[in-house]
């Protein structure tokens, strides 16, 4: 398990697939989730195989997670916000075609 | 890294590495003949890697019936094509050909395309022309779940349409190629191809390399090679934009001449036409014309990431139909040359194979000529 080297920042509260969990200001939703969890935090589109963040500089797309409703975002590329919905990327997602 | 220079004895020299150099060359091997393929480096234009992927039939032949016949001739061979190269190499070309569409938006489109199909048709002489027009209803049943735009009143279909992934296809043949016997040597820029008694000497920096026969199937190339060797062939660059998303569910269940989803979940938006030259840098202002457009014919598709783009330049002739010559004053060296290397790549292996192998060539191949052009020339 991850641990954060500096736990003082702002507190602020995200769901993992809909687990409540405690975040800091500041920190991307990929390090929240790492210090959440272990293990994937999505699965591959094609093979399905287990993924995790990896390069934590936006050049990977190993971190896509469904975050606040948008699908296959990079996690290491946005902010945690408080309240903010996090889930794992399932393999593909859906194109919303309903409009 | 120079390969050596060659051992002699090829009965073919084909010039290019891209769609068509290594489909003939396919089949030139298949009829027992001894091949090389002379190929540049990774620093030239590669329009062989810039490809959409469409097998495509419906539009393709306006003013020439007899590319008609050999689009669909080629169409019909790639199940069988398809399935060698996976045979042979275990590379899955991604063949498929469920059918394509093109969608139409606006009565004004609509009218055009009816216009312009019906002309082809025309142009055979009534005979069959498997391309029919569909209203937005009919699209909608065959689109279960897409959701089409307001805008989309219909689209003309052809059940001979297919797609393919064009990268693993140019792998997959250059793999079967050198399984097959054949001679792959890159980084043999050819700078001249001259006469030495019955056969030609192809000039290279990393030397010479001789055979009695040579396809120039060089793409851009051709412009520079041909003219000194009687095939003066008038191809301009016209450059082609592709936009790519990110993998989504299936949910595209055939392509539609400017949309494709791949097998993997990709959905591939195209297809631009711009007069560049050799320019085949990424022009903004085209990839947002592209992706306007798909939005509106499938709104859906606004969501999505756009997660690559790029452009190439397509070997475009005159009237866009390809061409297949034999030089009248250098006997054994031909030009082929086609914005269409994707599609043809079945009959190029299997039936133009022939026609440079020495069989009798196919019926009425000379309209693939380049007489035509002088006409045109002189018109």
């Amino acid at each position: 398990m991850l641990k954060r080297r500096h736990n003082d920042g702002k507190v602020v509260t995200i769901t993992v697939d809909g687990e409540t969990v405690e975040a800091r200001a500041g920190e991307s939703v990929a390090a929240a989730v790492l210090a959440h969890t272990e293990g994937a935090t999505r699965t591959t589109p094609v093979s399905g195989a287990p993924r995790a963040p990896y390069c934590m500089m936006g050049v990977c797309f190993e971190c896509l997670m469904e975050i606040d409703g948008q699908p296959n975002r990079q996690g290491c590329m946005v902010r945690v916000t408080d309240g903010m919905s996090v889930r794992r990327q399932q393999g593909a997602r859906d194109m919303e075609t309903s409009s | 890294m120079p390969a050596t220079t060659a051992p002699g004895n090829f009965d073919v020299a084909v010039i290019g590495g891209g769609m068509i150099g290594p489909a003939v060359s396919l089949g030139l091997l298949e009829r027992g003949l001894k091949v090389c393929i002379l190929d540049e480096g990774d620093d030239v234009l590669r329009v062989a890697r810039g490809n959409f992927g469409l097998v495509w039939f419906q539009g393709k032949g306006f003013g020439m019936p007899r590319y008609v016949e050999w689009s669909r001739m080629s169409a019909t061979l790639y199940p069988a094509f398809a399935a060698e190269l996976k045979s042979y190499t275990g590379v899955d070309v991604g063949h498929a050909q469920p059918g394509g569409l093109e969608l139409l938006l606006g009565e004004e489109e609509l009218a055009h395309r009816r216009h312009f199909i019906g002309q082809i048709y025309q142009q055979g002489g009534g005979k069959e022309y498997e391309v029919e027009f569909l209203d937005r209803k009919q699209v909608e049943d065959m689109l279960p779940g897409v959701g089409l735009g307001d805008d989309v009143v219909g689209a003309s279909y052809s059940p001979v349409d297919g797609h393919v992934n064009p990268l693993f296809l140019l792998r997959a043949m250059h793999t079967r190629f050198q399984q097959a016997g054949g001679t792959y040597l890159p980084h043999h820029r050819v700078s001249a191809v001259k006469k030495n008694g019955a056969a030609y000497d192809l000039i290279t920096e990393a030397g010479t390399v001789s055979a009695p026969k040579v396809v120039i199937a060089a793409g851009h190339g051709l412009k520079q090679l041909g003219p000194p060797l009687g095939l003066d062939i008038p191809i301009r660059p016209q450059r082609g934009h592709i936009l790519v998303t990110e993998r989504t569910k299936p949910i595209l269940p055939m392509p539609m001449s400017a949309f494709r989803q791949t097998v993997e979940g990709s959905i591939m938006l195209g297809v631009s036409a711009e007069e560049a030259g050799y320019n085949d840098q990424v022009d903004t202002g085209t990839v947002a014309k592209i992706a306007e457009r798909a939005a509106r014919t499938i709104p859906a598709l606004r969501e999505l990431n756009v997660v690559r783009t790029w452009a190439a330049l397509r070997v475009l002739t005159p009237d866009k139909c390809p061409v297949y010559a034999e030089s009248k004053s250098h006997p054994g060296v031909y030009a082929i040359a086609s914005h269409s290397g994707v599609t043809l790549a079945a009959v190029n292996a299997k039936v133009a194979s022939g026609w440079i192998a020495g069989d009798p060539a196919p019926e009425q191949f000379e309209a693939f000529g380049v007489e035509r052009f002088d006409a045109q020339k002189t018109a």
